[in-house]
């Protein structure tokens, strides 16, 4: 449904975004996941038609962005960063002037514009000013307006800004809803609501994508250890040694509260029983055991923590090296 | 309702909703009778001067020349002041507020989104203009004109304005702050205004007239004067149509930065 390949867009000499490909297939929810800047707003308003890549082609539904911008925008239903809304109108008169920008009429857009209203619980607030409502309602509005005409192809940034937790949930629910029948992308810097609503992650950081795949599998290839945690009544001096001592086990790190540890294990074997055993035999009173899962939100730090790295400029390195000769 | 009829009808709701329109439709209301007032006044003081001359006889004064001449002539620094005040807000207001994007992002044609922003605005002005017609009517009533060079003046007037609203809007698009849209057109209106200066400063040469015909100055004349020339028509419709193009290529451009 959405093919990008290669897409770059510069600004100047600043690059937003560098050779980026992904694609979407029809009824796939995608998040795309960033720091702030990472490119992720860029590329949606590439594909929006919103601006040009520099390089590079997008087509959503097949439609080429660069080439055919009015059917590209047919085919999208787009909630920008900023809610997109004029104070001035009344939620009802808003929805109204959206369809007509996009040629729904008569008893068609009636009908379109109670769906979307009642989608979103928008219908108490339907005849007051978009300037008198809350945050929350006003980004509400917003994502009526793009899913007012049904689209197939759905581009939502951040949609969850703004909202208490109980809207979170329901729109989170919404998407949701809306996967198999809708593409859609998704950014966020929320990691739970990547892992919640989407099958699938773009990891993007200063303009690259630096990983893509399933949540699930994301954590799984860059763990390096199985790591799991317990608890312990009484600890004599000598549990963590003998803690160390379990075949098996790595590392043991003592953690902030008297008696609790977390031990590293060797990717692919579950020690729990084991320890649990030793825990028993060694009378520690065992209170608490359990296998730490890497979060998204590891893999992510990880992930754009690395890529700090390998842009340090190696021009400090080489430094460093004359300077430790020039020593010798 | 088409895509343009939608951003008319939104941009008139947004204008009565704002107090703009109020505020700028009653100054300017207020200038044309305070200036229709002193001239009628002004006319009547020459009046009683030309009956002490002739000494009891009834005088006849021409009030087209004596007020509506000088009325359609003294509104043109009016319009200069006010009509930026009217459009500064069109593009600039949708551009700070975010909107801008979602506009862009619509399937419709940016010249849609131009047209209906300029048809929006030059209604009101149609409006406000189709108020002061009301002077005219009432002096009639007690006096008699001419009324051909008044629908003349009106022409210009109307004219004018929608040049003047086709180069605030393009002033607009240029920024997304409204203070300096209104600035920028005030400015780029008096420039305009000032190259007829410019152009007598060459007196009847070639380069003399083709410099002076930039200016609107001697195109309204003319149509105040009660004169309707083609070639007149042509700069009005001409210089509108390079504004509402500029303004496009503009919008269009902003997309690149």
């Amino acid at each position: 449904m959405i093919d990008v390949h290669n897409i770059t867009k510069r600004y100047g000499h600043h690059t937003a975004i560098d050779r980026v490909t992904f694609s979407v297939a029809k009824g796939e929810v995608l998040a795309f996941l960033g720091p702030n800047g990472a490119g992720k707003t860029t590329t949606m308003r590439i594909l929006t038609c919103f601006m040009p890549a520099t390089e590079g082609t997008a087509r959503v539904a097949g439609f080429d962005c660069a080439d055919q911008p009015l059917e590209v925008k047919r085919q999208i239903g787009y909630l920008p960063e900023t809610p997109p809304v004029y104070q001035e109108l009344t939620v009802a008169e808003y929805l109204t002037f959206v369809g007509r920008l996009r040629g729904i009429t008569g008893p068609k857009l009636s009908s379109a514009l109670d769906q979307s209203i009642g989608r979103l619980e928008l219908g108490s607030v339907r005849h007051r000013l978009i300037g008198n409502l809350s945050r929350g309602y006003r980004q509400r509005v917003g994502l009526a307006q793009a899913l007012l005409h049904d689209p197939p192809v759905l581009i939502l940034d951040e949609p969850t800004v703004g909202l208490d937790p109980k809207q979170i949930i329901e729109i989170r629910e919404l998407i949701k809803s809306l996967a198999g029948s809708h593409s859609v992308i998704l950014s966020t810097h929320i990691l739970p609501e990547a892992t919640a609503v989407c099958q699938r992650v773009v990891i993007i950081n200063q303009g690259r994508i630096v990983a893509e795949d399933t949540p699930e599998q994301l954590s799984a290839r860059l763990r390096q250890s199985e790591k799991v945690s317990i608890t312990l009544k009484a600890c004599p001096a000598d549990c963590e040694m003998k803690l160390r001592a379990i075949p098996g086990v790595l590392n043991v790190f003592p953690g902030q509260a008297g008696g609790s540890f977390l031990l590293e294990c060797e990717l692919g074997r579950d020690l729990r029983d084991e320890i649990a055993r030793v825990a028993v035999l060694s009378l520690w009173g065992l209170l608490e055991l359990r296998t730490v899962s890497m979060t998204l939100e590891d893999v992510f730090l990880q992930l754009t923590r690395h890529e700090d790295h390998l842009f340090e400029p190696p021009e400090a390195a080489v430094s460093m090296v004359t300077a430790e000769k020039t020593e010798a | 309702m088409t895509p343009v009829q939608a951003i008319i009808a939104k941009e008139l709701r947004g204008y009565f909703v704002s107090p703009i329109v109020y505020v700028v439709g009653a100054v300017f209301l207020f200038i044309f009778g305070l200036l229709s007032y002193l001239y009628v006044g002004f006319a009547g003081a020459q009046a009683i001067q030309l009956m002490q001359m002739q000494q009891g006889g009834m005088a006849q004064i021409n009030l087209n020349d004596l007020v509506f001449r000088n009325l359609f002539a003294s509104m043109r620094i009016v319009l200069v002041i006010i009509l930026p005040i009217l459009t500064m807000r069109l593009f600039a207001e949708e551009r700070k507020l975010r909107t801008f994007e979602f506009l862009m992002t619509s399937p419709i044609r940016i010249h849609e989104i131009v047209i209906g922003k300029f048809v929006s605005v030059f209604l009101i002005y149609l409006g406000l203009v189709g108020l002061t017609v009301l002077v005219p009517t009432v002096l009639m009533l007690f006096s008699d004109f001419d009324w051909n060079p008044i629908w003349t003046g009106y022409a210009g007037m109307v004219l004018l304005g929608a040049l003047f609203l086709s180069v605030g809007l393009f002033a607009s698009a240029l920024t997304e702050n409204q203070i300096v849209a209104a600035f920028v057109s005030f400015g780029l209106l008096l420039t305009i205004w000032l190259i007829a200066g410019l152009g007598s400063l060459f007196g009847d040469t070639t380069a003399g007239r083709v410099i002076s015909y930039v200016s609107y100055m001697e195109h309204y004349e003319r149509l105040v004067r009660g004169l309707i020339d083609t070639s007149d028509l042509l700069y009005f419709g001409s210089g509108l149509a390079l504004m509402l193009f500029l303004t496009h290529r503009i919008v269009e451009s902003t997309r690149w930065k």
